[in-house]
């Protein structure tokens, strides 16, 4: 049911994100999500897009460093309150995150959220319990 | 396959008729020297010393060194044993401080260097069937005219490329078909590089071995090479002092390189006193030219340090062996007061994984020296974690401190943002000497 999430080792030196952001537009490659984590030395440039695999190829021509994660992604409705339901249901089955991240789609009712965790199948079942739609691969191209 | 040598007599000679050989061609060679070298004459007096103490071998250490000093303050010619109409051919070393210094060749001492070059190309397993690709710079620098040479003492077909341009570099491996390449070990890791970033699978080539040298470079280094290129990667010593590539050759057992010692008397010393050390105990290479007519130093001092060993070779060969060196004594860096090759550095990079891409900075800040290891980041290494990515930044760092002694910060940069060299590789920036330090 995961999500992959594609990872890209950012130099902290300037035109280094919008060189990997370029490549994908010059490609037509869409994102729909994007978050960065920095470091002192340098930074991961997590993404979400439209077509991983070739996502993962173009970069790879360009020499960038690229990773694959399958993440958990939730789909929740856009209102006060639903991203704490998602971040109680983790902490009381002391699920260990290792980040999260969010971002639109494209109607204005539902919002979603990227999970980083060990053990997704566990985590989508917890979501679903709590009436909280994990999304698919497949969903990620419609959003 | 049997082993094949391009001169079997001497190359597996017995001791005892090497040191005969050594000996009566120092005699020659101190007495060429002395009546012919204003600066070995007057040395030689100095020390109270006449070419006709120097009976053999056993009499090498009353001779003084010679340094790369002399060479700059005897330049261009002052040390030049014969009137430059016998000289046919020039070369050069610039190093990174100081002077250029230059040195002749008779049509003897060519044939010399023709011929050892063979025997490197034989150790390997080339002959004339072979395609030798060169990729040394070919000009002042000895290195492209060195193999140069022995291919076509072999009768093997040379392929004079140079260094440079890489892309047209690849194309000759595929198209012309080289068997053999030479070049400097830095530069057979980039062209290992593009070829993959070609997707060019190197079992297509007919690439099968390489003759590297000119700088010093690690084991781990050879075996990165011979899996990427998918070849057997051997080493070669050589200086412009004493002749070029091929004062010393790797053989099949791929465990050091033997050195011409018909040609070359090697000895080992204590840098730092100039005492003659045994076999086996690293120390600075010193090497003595026999045979040269142009340019026979005697003594001369590498700054190289190396270690030496006489077992019994399994390819047959009965030649001294020296270790891959080091590093010269010039190379090395003083961190801290703890002594630093850039060899060592890499040897622990590419044991944990990382490139051989990489370059050291020293600094000194509130006088403390510093010491940053840049390295290129690999997928392996990568990870959508930061914690994961620290964790291999700190093992490394742990790795570098056990093996160093000291401590040193790693910073991961890009693919591709470490400067490639087509020739000896720029390693360290000690931004130390710039302040005077
Ligand atoms: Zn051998």
């Amino acid at each position: 049911m995961s999500i992959r999430q594609i990872s890209v080792f950012v130099e902290n030196k300037q035109g280094s994100l919008v060189k990997i952001t370029d490549v994908l537009a010059s490609e037509s490659i869409d994102l729909r999500a994007m978050s960065i984590a920095d470091t002192q030395d340098f930074g991961i440039l997590r993404l979400i897009v439209s077509d991983t695999d070739r996502a993962l190829e173009v970069l790879r021509k360009e020499n960038c460093i690229v990773t694959e994660t399958a993440v958990v992604g939730a789909r929740l409705r856009n209102e006060p309150g639903a991203l704490a339901t998602v971040v109680r249901v983790l902490s009381e089955n002391g699920i260990n995150m290792e980040y999260m991240y969010a971002f639109n789609g494209a109607t204005p009712h539902h919002a979603y959220v990227v999970l980083r965790v060990d053990d997704n199948d566990k985590v989508e079942a917890l979501l679903l319990d709590s009436g909280i739609k994990t999304i698919t691969e497949e969903q990620v191209s419609e959003i | 396959m049997a082993e094949r040598y391009w001169q079997k007599e001497i190359e597996t000679a017995s001791r005892e008729e090497i040191k005969a050989i050594q000996d009566e061609r120092l005699v020659k060679t101190v007495k060429h020297v002395y009546d012919n070298v204003e600066m070995y004459r007057k040395r030689m007096d100095e020390a109270g010393v006449k070419p006709e103490d120097i009976k053999s071998i056993d009499d090498l250490h009353k001779l003084p060194f010679t340094t790369k000093q002399d060479l700059r303050d005897n330049y261009p010619y002052g040390l030049f044993a014969v009137p430059t109409k016998d000289v046919v051919r020039l070369h050069a070393s610039s190093g990174t401080t100081g002077k250029q210094i230059v040195v002749g060749y008779t049509k003897h001492d060519l044939d010399v260097w023709d011929e050892i070059a063979a025997r490197q190309l034989y150790a390997v397993g080339a002959d004339e069937n072979d395609f030798i690709h060169v990729s040394y710079g070919y000009g002042l620098f000895t290195g492209g005219f060195g193999l140069h040479g022995g291919a076509g003492k072999i009768g093997a077909t040379a392929i004079p490329v140079s260094s440079g341009n890489t892309d047209r570099q690849i194309t000759i491996l595929q198209d012309f078909g080289s068997t053999v390449l030479c070049c400097t070990p830095s530069y057979a890791m980039y062209i290992a590089e593009q070829v993959k970033a070609k997707g060019i699978d190197p079992k297509t080539l007919p690439l099968r071995a390489g003759i590297f040298g000119a700088e010093p470079w690690t084991e781990e280094m050879r075996h990165q090479i011979e899996e990427m290129l998918d070849i057997k990667a051997y080493d070669v010593y050589g200086l412009t002092e004493i002749m070029g590539p091929c004062v010393s050759y790797e053989c099949s057992e791929q465990t050091g390189m033997h050195v011409n010692e018909d040609h070359f008397i090697v000895e080992t010393i204590d840098p730092d006193t100039g005492e003659v050390l045994p076999y086996g105990t690293p120390g600075e290479l010193v090497f003595t030219c026999i045979t040269k007519e142009c340019c026979p130093f005697i003594r001369y001092r590498t700054r190289d340090i190396g270690v030496l060993t006489i077992d019994k070779c399994s390819c047959g060969r009965t030649f001294v062996k020296m270790t891959k060196p080091k590093g010269r004594t010039d190379d090395m860096l003083i961190i801290r007061g703890v002594n630093v090759f850039p060899s060592q550095i890499e040897t622990v990079l590419l044991r944990m994984g990382y490139s051989p891409n990489y370059k050291i900075f020293v600094d000194r800040v509130n006088n403390t020296d510093t010491l940053l290891v840049q390295v290129e980041m690999t997928e392996e290494m990568f990870s959508d974690t930061v914690t994961k990515i620290k964790e291999h930044e700190k093992a490394l760092e742990g790795e570098l401190r056990s093996l160093l002694g000291i401590g040193a910060d790693v910073q991961l940069v890009a693919p591709g943002s470490i400067e490639r060299s087509m020739g000896k590789a720029k390693r360290v920036e000690d931004k130390r000497k710039l302040i005077g330090g």
